[in-house]
């Protein structure tokens, strides 16, 4: 039987479960990423007025990323045990080095006579960060958040080896039984997946991009 | 009233020497008051001093009576109008934009600020319809200028503090822009700080100037006496003494006129007028090749003479 042929049926029969897998996907993609950037982007900010704090920490994520994505798996199983959470845990952890880093290089780059006019006009520093700084920060800021996604659509797969489902369910089982049609029918949409959210954010980068 | 400076310091903790160093000054309510003198004179710390950028280290400075100190910092700035060089707009947003940033702050109704931002387009000699929607990117350096200025004023503060703010700006625009604030100020009798290092700027500009040197101020008086009388030899290299031609600059054909009438002066039709600076009357002496010429007053009418000798004899007092 031909591999499409394979596909298709297996569509036929199953795809309330490929639905599912895609869902849990998306859900534990978006999920990591929510946390990752509700945690990352307010200290990327942070540390982008605490040039020393700045350093040390840049210097430890760096050491950080070092370690492969397989591995901050695995490791997040002895602590969360199996399922969702350590899933989500793992993959915030890898979604935020690239948001932090260029969160705190957006910032730090912005033209300080900017800042100062901000204050001089009687801007609180809350309003010189909410009008002035994010707008200007944005789209360095996207292209971080932009790698992240990327990173992490992909690492999900990665996500079922410790019970966290999605469509790495497929590659997995394709790999063990050296099935080409599974293989496929995890990696097309998760290939699918990772390009339109790459898409997404490089539109919403231009769109943010002032000198545009 | 205007704004009073008493026994102001600031000291930085990383240098020895104070960086303004216990300066008392007077400024009156509608001055355009420069700060002149070379970089690292404290010029532009006494400046941003006025709206707490930076804090006094002791002193204090009231700004219409009030003490600075005694307002809430936020509330102070938007009070107060302030223009710095070149990239002080803000790029994401549109002119308008930039222009309502204080009336928003302020809390403006949206047809008064709109009303207002045309008003200040127009002021400042730039078609709303045109530049309303555009970003600071898409203006020349020098309509971005203008735009600093409009943005500065949009509250109708009293007091705008400006530091250098046509540093960055070629030449002949700098120039268009300093009557264009100097034409504004006449009109809306602002009080203002400006700081520059540039002495053509500060004469040109100024009712009275600031020199300062090593965070004190040498000497504090109009251009006319700073060129004319200066205080030390710092000041005397500043505004070059011996430039006879700027000189001539701030004296007047009144300053030196006789009332009598020599016959052997041209005819009265081409004549100078009393207000007429000594440098236009020197150069049309040259141009024409005329040691004397008739002056006249509005009414063309003949009131005296000025000659090649008593300008000589000025310039050498």
């Amino acid at each position: 039987m031909k591999v499409i042929d394979q596909i298709r049926e297996y569509f036929e029969g199953n795809s309330p479960v490929f639905f599912a897998n895609l869902k849990t996907h998306v859900w534990l993609s978006s999920f990591s990423m929510i946390l990752a950037m509700l945690v990352c982007i307010p200290l990327g900010i942070w540390i982008s007025r605490r040039l020393k704090i700045a350093n040390y920490i840049i210097n430890a994520i760096n050491i950080f990323r070092v370690i492969p994505s397989l591995a901050v798996l695995a490791l997040a199983m002895p602590l969360l045990g199996v399922g969702f959470a350590p899933a989500a845990a793992a993959l915030t952890l890898l979604a935020g080095p690239p948001i932090l880093i260029n969160t705190y290089i957006a910032f730090r780059e912005i033209n300080p006579a900017v800042k100062e006019a901000a204050y001089g006009m009687g801007m609180t520093p809350m309003q010189t960060i909410w009008k002035v700084e994010l707008p200007l920060a944005l789209p360095v800021m996207l292209a971080g958040i932009r790698t992240a996604s990327v990173e992490i659509i992909a690492s999900a797969t990665l996500a079922v080896l410790i019970g966290g489902g999605g469509l790495g369910s497929y590659i997995i089982n394709g790999v063990s039984m050296m099935s080409k049609s599974y293989l496929l029918i995890g990696a097309v949409p998760v290939a699918m997946l990772a390009i339109l959210s790459e898409i997404a954010f490089s539109l919403l980068q231009r769109k943010t991009n002032y000198s545009h | 009233m205007g704004i009073v400076f008493k026994n102001v310091v600031k000291q930085y903790s990383n240098t020895a020497a104070p960086a303004v160093d216990n300066i008392s000054l007077e400024i009156n309510s509608g001055e355009f008051i420069v700060f002149l003198g070379p970089s690292g004179c404290g010029k532009t710390t006494l400046l941003k001093m006025v709206n707490r950028l930076y804090d006094t280290t002791s002193g204090t400075i009231e700004v219409d009576g009030v003490d600075i100190r005694k307002v809430q910092t936020e509330q102070l700035r938007r009070g107060i109008g302030y223009v710095i060089q070149q990239n002080g707009l803000f790029p994401h947003m549109t002119i308008e934009s930039n222009i309502a940033v204080v009336p928003r702050l302020l809390k403006w109704p949206e047809e008064k600020i709109d009303k207002r931002t045309d008003e200040l387009l127009e002021m400042v000699h730039l078609d709303p319809r045109t530049y309303r929607k555009r970003r600071p990117n898409q203006l020349s350096g020098g309509q971005q200028q203008r735009v600093g200025i409009a943005r500065a004023m949009a509250a109708d503060p009293n007091v705008l503090l400006m530091d250098e703010p046509f540093g960055a700006i070629d030449a002949i625009t700098r120039s268009s822009l300093q009557d264009e604030l100097h034409r504004l100020q006449r009109l809306l009798k602002k009080t203002i700080l400006f700081v520059t290092h540039d002495v053509d700027e500060a004469l040109r500009l100024a009712d009275r100037i600031i020199v300062m040197q090593a965070g004190k101020v040498v000497q504090f008086a109009t251009p006319y006496d700073i060129v004319t009388n200066p205080a030390n030899d710092f000041i005397r290299k500043l505004v070059g003494e011996r430039d006879v031609y700027r000189k001539m600059g701030f004296l007047k054909v009144e300053d030196i006129y006789s009332a009598d009438s020599l016959d052997e002066v041209a005819a009265t039709a081409d004549g100078v007028t009393l207000t007429d600076d000594l440098k236009l009357v020197f150069n049309r002496m040259v141009e024409e090749q005329h040691k004397a010429f008739a002056v006249v007053d509005s009414n063309n009418k003949r009131i005296g003479t000025v000659t090649m000798d008593r300008i000589l004899t000025k310039l050498a007092q």
